[in-house]
């Protein structure tokens, strides 16, 4: 049991704070999973043709995180066991009465979409691979080798419109998640019409982030060029999404302290103090202005080669953590404020524990030891897939 | 102490054998639809179960028949605290100072100050007056001030007719009865705590050693057997007063007929059904 000091007047049921680390993480993952889906999407069903390289990359990125999303909030039940009550009697004016049902859909969705996208290599494998993993491969092709035209583009088809159902599925799901802050009236700080807008865009910045932080690391690490205008393209959309980002949470903000609602002086407390670290320079400063402004400054100077890769790489680190401390910032700030709108809660994270913060980073952590695991069996590079290819054709 | 646990388990024996002679009969009386039970009744059940609620298994009480309020008067109320502690004991609640079903504020304005000060007995300076987190008292901080107005103010549950609370939960574990009480039920809540976020006037908390939320419930284990909630019953200036509306002479129907009454946050659209004399606009 957390307790949390407090100044000026807070409801004693408020002194410790309900919605920790955890439920920091949970809309976070999400954010990955929307965007890293868009970056997918903007190839598969856009027609980005830059973004190929990175393509099937994303969709991994994509499902190793949203496998993942349902873990914090399980961890966070007082009663992990019982989470299925709320799929077996759903109470549907709830807003996360629908979370079990949507995550479920999206991850078959995901899983399907990369099962058409890699049934190629599958079947490849299952054909030359010898021992356990061609089993693995075996089952996974479903008993179907077909790989003629007609099946391919039997496949392309399906591809297509399961991307395309997943831009509302993907983009929903986050929105909602926005929702479920920004629909309570108890909390001035949450309760904003902008809020799933808000989540929505800078889910998808996070998401971009991550698949351009981790192609670039995967360049490294298999020591191939990175893809300039692939890299370009994403850092364009990266500043895109950014614009509109950084535009809602300041109209959010600005009609908040604009109409000035009951509460709305200790609201400016917090935000004159407490949040001047986590919003002001880490979220604002450090994460958003920053990495734009180097993205502008490259763009406007036609930056390219290795110069280009770091900051691009550099801005996106940036963007991720400036996401991050949104989400900090809305989930822990909202709890910050106490409902009285008299009085501030400084919460202090614990390191261990269930609530705790390495809980909470290991949750974090867990997404990309899956991803790992899903590179090494769904190869997404495409010069491997193209090489296995190869291989079965020679034979 | 012995004597009383004895005379506990057996009175805890009665009540479950009573509660299960009560479903057998509403379960015989559905079954083979007998006049074993008045009219009424049957028909209560068929409308309770019509709609889908389950029927309370409390012998010799009809839900449809009652609708439970709550009425404060901040005006007599002296801050002694018996209220919350009687509440902690009767309900089982975690006894510190941040799990309260109940609890007292107490506003304070000083000569040329505008606002109050708001304190409660969570306060650390009032913790440290008592000496220990599971006694409540109101330290005699501001004896030196001069002191223009002050008063205190009990908070509990609204009750409230639009619950915020049910509308978030994703189970349906918290749930509004027939009879205006808003009730969870411990063995299906999964603990989210969405609840306690949805709530505007803190009334919920999370039980971390049950793992689940809670909440003041008018003792409805008491009001159910025709007595007063804990509350009500240990506070010795009658600032608390408990009824059934539909009584038109109760105690509460009384009250809210003789008095100006107000709501607290009526902007929430929440409709609560504590009924509050004598609070200022500066209430939280």
């Amino acid at each position: 049991m957390d307790v949390s000091p407090f100044t000026g007047y807070v409801y004693p049921n408020e002194t410790i704070i309900s919605w920790t680390a955890l439920i920091v993480v949970y809309p976070y993952l999400t954010g990955l999973v929307a965007g890293a889906f868009t970056i997918s999407s903007l190839y598969q069903v856009f027609g980005f043709r830059h973004l190929k390289p990175v393509a099937h990359f994303a969709l991994l990125v994509s499902l190793s995180c949203m496998v993942v999303v349902p873990l914090p909030l399980l961890l966070h039940l007082g009663h992990p066991e019982r989470a299925f009550n709320a799929m077996i009697t759903p109470h549907m004016t709830s807003a996360f009465a629908v979370f079990s049902y949507a995550a479920a859909f999206y991850v078959i969705l995901l899983m399907l979409e990369t099962w058409f996208v890699f049934r190629p290599y599958i079947v490849h494998q299952a054909q030359q691979r010898e021992g356990l993993l061609a089993w693995f491969y075996r089952v996974l092709s479903l008993g179907s080798y077909d790989l003629s035209e007609k099946a391919m583009n039997y496949d392309r088809k399906w591809i297509f419109a399961l991307a395309i159902i997943g831009i509302p599925g993907a983009h929903g799901l986050h929105g909602y998640v926005g929702f479920v802050f920004g629909s309570l009236k108890s909390r001035e700080w949450w309760s904003s019409d902008l809020m799933p807008a808000i989540f929505l865009f800078s889910a998808i910045i996070s998401g971009t982030a991550l698949v351009i932080v981790l192609y670039v690391l995967s360049c490294k690490l298999r020591k191939v060029a990175v893809d300039l205008p692939c890299l370009k393209v994403m850092a364009y959309a990266l500043w895109g999404f950014m614009m509109f980002t950084l535009l809602l949470e300041g109209v959010e903000f600005a009609s908040l302290v604009y109409r000035g609602r009951e509460g709305i002086e200790i609201i400016m407390e917090f935000v004159r103090g407490p949040l001047i670290v986590p919003f002001f320079i880490l979220q604002f400063g450090i994460g958003s202005v920053l990495p734009l402004a180097l993205i502008t400054f490259m763009i406007w100077r036609g930056t390219s080669g290795k110069a280009l890769v770091v900051g691009v790489a550099m801005s996106a680190v940036l963007v991720l953590l400036a996401v991050l401390m949104m989400r900090w910032n809305v989930v822990i700030g909202g709890q910050e404020i106490a409902k009285t709108g008299k009085g501030l809660l400084a919460y202090h994270p614990a390191i261990f524990g269930r609530e705790g913060l390495l809980a909470a980073a290991s949750v974090l952590v867990t997404p990309f030891v899956l991803l790992l695991v899903m590179i090494r069996l769904f190869p997404p590079w495409e010069e491997e897939a193209t090489s296995a290819s190869l291989v079965a054709s020679a034979r | 102490m012995e004597e009383n646990e004895q005379l506990e388990k057996q009175q805890r024996e009665r009540r479950d054998f009573l509660s299960c002679l009560g479903s057998a009969i509403a379960c015989g009386a559905a079954a083979v639809a007998t006049n074993a039970l008045s009219p009424q009744a049957t028909a209560a059940t068929r409308e309770a179960a019509a709609d889908g609620s389950p029927v309370p298994a409390i012998p010799g009480y009809d839900w449809t028949k009652h609708s439970w309020a709550f009425g404060v008067d901040a005006t007599k109320c002296i801050g002694c605290l018996r209220c919350v502690e009687a509440c902690k004991r009767e309900n089982d609640v975690p006894g510190d100072a941040h799990h309260f079903r109940t609890w007292v504020e107490r506003y304070v304005y000083l000569e040329d100050e505008d606002t109050p000060r708001i304190d409660s007995h969570h306060d650390p300076v009032n913790i440290e007056a008592s000496g220990s987190e599971s006694e409540y008292r109101f330290a005699n901080r501001y004896k030196d001030a001069k002191v223009d107005k002050a008063f205190f103010v009990p908070k509990l549950c609204n009750q409230c007719t639009h619950p915020a609370c049910v509308q978030v939960c994703p189970t349906g574990a918290t749930y509004k009865t027939k009879d205006g009480v808003v009730l969870i039920d411990h063995a299906y809540c999964i603990g989210c705590q969405y609840c306690v976020q949805a709530c505007p006037y803190g009334a919920r908390y999370f039980d971390e050693e049950k793992g689940v939320s809670d909440k003041c419930t008018w003792c409805y284990h008491r009001i159910t057997k025709g007595l007063q909630p804990a509350c009500v019953e240990a506070c010795p200036v009658g600032a608390r007063i408990f009824g059934d509306r539909n009584d038109k002479q109760s105690p509460i129907s009384q009250f809210i007929r003789n008095n100006r009454v107000q709501v607290l946050r009526p902007e929430t659209g929440n409709a609560p059904n504590v009924f509050y004399v004598g609070i200022d606009k500066d209430v939280v």
